[in-house]
């Protein structure tokens, strides 16, 4: 997975260009928040996906999982660089739960996306079978906990 | 006119007599845990259900460094922000050379071994529901941990609250061992009952306070504002949350919300705690919160 983690250091440098060149133009804030917000929203659905054969609602279909959990691991490996401009934190706008702390220096966001990232790669090495995905399932969990932990406000 | 003096200075010496008694802190007899022989599986279950490490590791610990109990997580309250101390086995700057008692003392009684009150951040209004036999075993396991020689915190607290003594007054107020939950219990939520009530103190966060900072037992895990300040902390009672048992237990597993929205803030660290228990434990809180009143 030498390419995704290539693509993840890209897109942590190039969300510092960005984050200059974008300016917190108040239409590109609005944009960017329901681009990222639908990412998540992406995640979740192919997570359901998982998580519902998981938990034993829904019977195991080995290429239904891999395929969501490829999705997974591509959606990781998406540069969110544009997403993530300065000024579309919880503090200045309306509509986002993203916390200042993001922007902030001593931030480690790159570090809980490096470790979201290696952990849907290691959904996707583990979709073919039940007990895989059921095993892969806590440390995704903790992945998404990382980043959500520190950065996203609480309702 | 003498008379009157008088009377009011008789009230007076009753009033600080009162006062006196009410506020002084209560010391457990070493009788409580005679006998008592640790087991320190026991006592890692009661480290990770009591969420230790939650208050206890720094901020930014993850993974092994977990374990190192050197304090200094901030919690932020009405009357000022409280720094968890270090409870590592340094005997110097944590407790290497507290006993079982000072343990229990202090998780049962909110008393230090020097006989000073703790301020009820920590959280022992919920601990005074764990039994001797887990306090001794948690002593045993905290004592396998690393220890870390960096000073704790003083607390940032201002007038009236910085006064200890009063907080006996408090204590006298709010800390009992009565459970709150305690009609059409079975086996299974009386054991989820121990955890959410006992170890997890989770009313902490998940319960209202009234002025003095206790907690609204009437409107048990019915929600709350968040302490510090951002959002509210969500009612989890049946009033509010339809999820099922096994969407309770998978997302005290993985942190996933039956919608796959993954668990963030504080709660974070809840599950990650709540993951190393044993899958029937999770069962049994699920059970509980099922049982519990419904706070619409």
């Amino acid at each position: 997975m030498t390419f995704t983690r290539a693509t993840l250091l890209g897109g942590i440098a190039a969300t510092l260009a960005a984050t200059a060149v974008f300016a917190a133009s108040h239409a590109n804030v609005e944009g960017a928040i329901k681009a990222r917000q639908s990412h998540m929203q992406l995640y979740a659905f192919n997570l359901g996906i998982l998580g519902n054969m998981a938990k034993g609602e829904v019977a195991f279909d080995a290429d239904a999982a891999q395929a969501a959990a490829d999705n997974l691991a591509a959606l990781a490996a998406i540069s969110q660089a544009a997403y993530w401009p300065e000024g579309s934190d919880a503090d200045s706008v309306e509509g986002t739960k993203a916390l200042p702390a993001i922007w902030e220096s001593g931030s480690d966001i790159g570090a809980k996306v490096a470790a979201m990232t290696e952990a849907a790669d290691a959904m996707a090495a583990a979709a073919g079978s039940l007990e895989g995905v059921q095993g892969a399932m806590g440390a995704l969990g903790g992945a998404c906990g990382g980043c959500h932990q520190t950065y996203r406000q609480t309702n | 006119m003498g008379r009157i003096f008088s009377i009011l200075a008789v009230l007076i010496v009753i009033g600080a007599a009162v006062f006196w008694y009410v506020t002084r802190p209560v010391m457990a007899d070493a009788e409580v845990l005679a006998g008592i022989e640790p087991d320190l599986e026991r006592g890692e279950w009661v480290f990770y259900a009591g969420g230790c490490a939650s208050c206890h590791a720094p901020e930014e610990a993850s993974g092994e460094d977990k374990l190192v109990l050197s304090g200094g997580r901030p919690l932020e309250s009405d009357f000022g922000t409280f720094y968890a101390p270090n409870i590592s086995p340094d005997p110097e700057q944590g407790i290497g050379d507290w006993s079982a008692l000072d343990l229990y003392n202090a998780m049962h009684n909110g008393v230090s071994p020097e006989g000073s009150h703790y301020y009820p951040a920590f959280p022992y209004t919920a601990y005074v529901h764990a039994t001797p036999d887990d306090i001794v075993s948690l002593h045993a396991f905290l004592q396998t941990l690393p220890a870390s020689d960096t000073p704790s915190q003083p607390h940032e607290v201002g007038f009236p609250f910085n006064i200890r003594r009063a907080l006996g007054g408090w204590k006298f107020l709010f800390q009992n061992d009565d459970y709150v939950v305690t009609a059409g219990l079975n086996e299974t939520t009386t054991q989820g009952r121990y955890i959410a009530e006992a170890l997890g103190h989770c009313a902490e966060c998940h319960t209202s306070r009234n002025i003095l900072g206790g907690l609204n037992k009437s409107e048990w895990l019915g929600g709350a504002p968040n302490p510090s300040g951002r959002g509210t902390i969500p009612n989890i009672t049946p009033g509010a949350l339809d999820w099922s048992e096994a969407d309770l237990v998978e997302y005290f597993t993985s942190g996933f919300t039956p919608m796959f929205d993954s668990a963030g803030g504080h709660m974070a660290d809840v599950v990650s705690n709540l993951s190393q228990l044993p899958e029937e434990d999770r069962t049994a809180l699920a059970a509980y919160l099922k049982a519990v009143p419904p706070i619409e």
